[in-house]
């Protein structure tokens, strides 16, 4: 089910150049901000407004840089957040194409299943526990995995050394910890 | 137009690809970063030395604009948070592009992963402004530098060492280490005795 290490490296990494010969890095991580934006914009209206030389927002982080986050969370339909959608139809047609991910999996993964049990309220409140800490420290480090340490290190960034140096530094340790059984 | 063409077309690619080499599986994801199985760090790897090779190669042959390169600051934070998302990372099994592609692909806990995202996103958009005022998002180490300066780039570089060429020279060095690497650094688990 997993492709041979090498044919799927290959792939991943001409898919990361063809994104920085054609438009721009990959990056995923900000996408939660516009979507946020886009969210909190709709319920409190006056969060983005648009200004003679742009876009800002009541909201600090949106405002910064130039007002570039509340740009595109007036305008949803830009590159970067319709990258994000894209990868959502591409990784489904290619789960489907394989004949899909079975059902057990898709309730709590064999390796949690192994350490931890079928307990699905245990696996999804890790899951949400999880995902607040990793956007917290995506948003903190202004970038992800993909923007980071993939984009970041292909182009000999320094600072997508530094944060693969952080972030193999606390997921090995607490890997090693939680997951003691093989799957 | 054609920018939300190529969106659409490189966002399925990767999506796709991300699918297929197990990375948005948390299983794999966990075998890797418990070191039982690094055939995906072996694939990540492969790919930023592949990525770096045709990119600066691509560079030197005029072939690939460098103005398309994007490169991140560096500061305090950048380690802290790499911190706190490769704990979440192990904790979860995804990360954010790997969580979308999980979830679409119809793994549940990849929806609670989301949610929980956002809300974590909600939560550094209230508390920007204090690390902010700490200072640990101020530039270190020149801030947007790459290792050498890229001809061409609007970079600098942290070392005197042309960048193009060493690019080249670590995208290769990348790709030796995937091959290096073992397919687990941890020894075999011992056999399990059949119950009495």
């Amino acid at each position: 089910m997993q492709l041979n290490w090498k044919v799927g490296g290959l792939l991943l990494g001409l898919v990361f150049f063809a994104a920085v010969w054609l438009v721009k890095p990959i990056g995923v991580s900000t996408q939660f901000v516009i979507l946020d934006g886009i969210v909190a914009d709709a319920v409190n209206p006056g969060l983005v407004t648009q200004t003679e030389d742009g876009f800002t927002s009541t909201n600090a982080y949106l405002a910064k840089s130039g007002g570039k986050y509340a740009k595109a969370v007036s305008n949803p339909l830009n590159y970067s957040f319709v990258f994000v959608i894209a990868m959502m139809i591409g990784g489904l047609l290619s789960a489907l194409a394989r004949g899909g991910i079975p059902a057990g999996d898709r309730r709590v993964p064999a390796l949690w299943r192994a350490n931890f049990g079928d307990c699905r309220i245990k696996r999804y409140t890790a899951a949400f526990v999880g995902g607040f800490i990793v956007l917290y420290g995506a948003r903190l480090a202004g970038g992800c995995t993909s923007g980071h340490m993939m984009s970041g290190m292909m182009q000999t960034a320094v600072s997508g050394y530094i944060f693969a140096a952080g972030a193999f530094a606390a997921a090995v340790p607490v890997s090693l910890m939680l997951f003691k059984k093989e799957a | 137009m054609t920018t939300i063409l190529l969106a659409l077309v490189i966002g399925a690619a990767f999506g796709a690809v991300l699918d297929r080499v197990g990375a948005s599986n948390p299983s794999f994801i966990g075998a890797m970063l418990n070191l039982t199985n690094l055939n995906l760090a072996k694939s990540i790897v492969l790919a930023i030395g592949v990525g770096s090779v045709l990119m600066f190669g691509g560079q030197m042959l005029g072939l690939v604009d460098v103005g398309h390169m994007s490169v991140k600051a560096a500061y305090g934070g950048v380690f802290l948070g790499g911190l706190l998302l490769g704990a979440g990372w192990a904790l979860s099994g995804f990360c954010p592009g790997t969580g979308v592609v999980a979830a679409a692909s119809g793994r549940k806990d990849a929806l609670f992963f989301i949610a929980g995202g956002l809300l974590g996103v909600a939560a550094y958009m209230v508390t920007y402004p204090a690390w902010k005022s700490s200072g640990l998002l101020d530039a270190i180490a020149g801030g947007k530098v790459t290792l050498g300066a890229v001809p061409g780039a609007k970079y600098d570089g942290l070392t005197a060492l042309p960048g193009d060429i060493l690019g080249l020279v670590l995208g290769l060095g990348f790709v030796a280490l995937a091959f290096a690497l073992p397919e687990r650094l941890t020894g075999a688990p011992a056999q399990v005795q059949p119950a009495e």
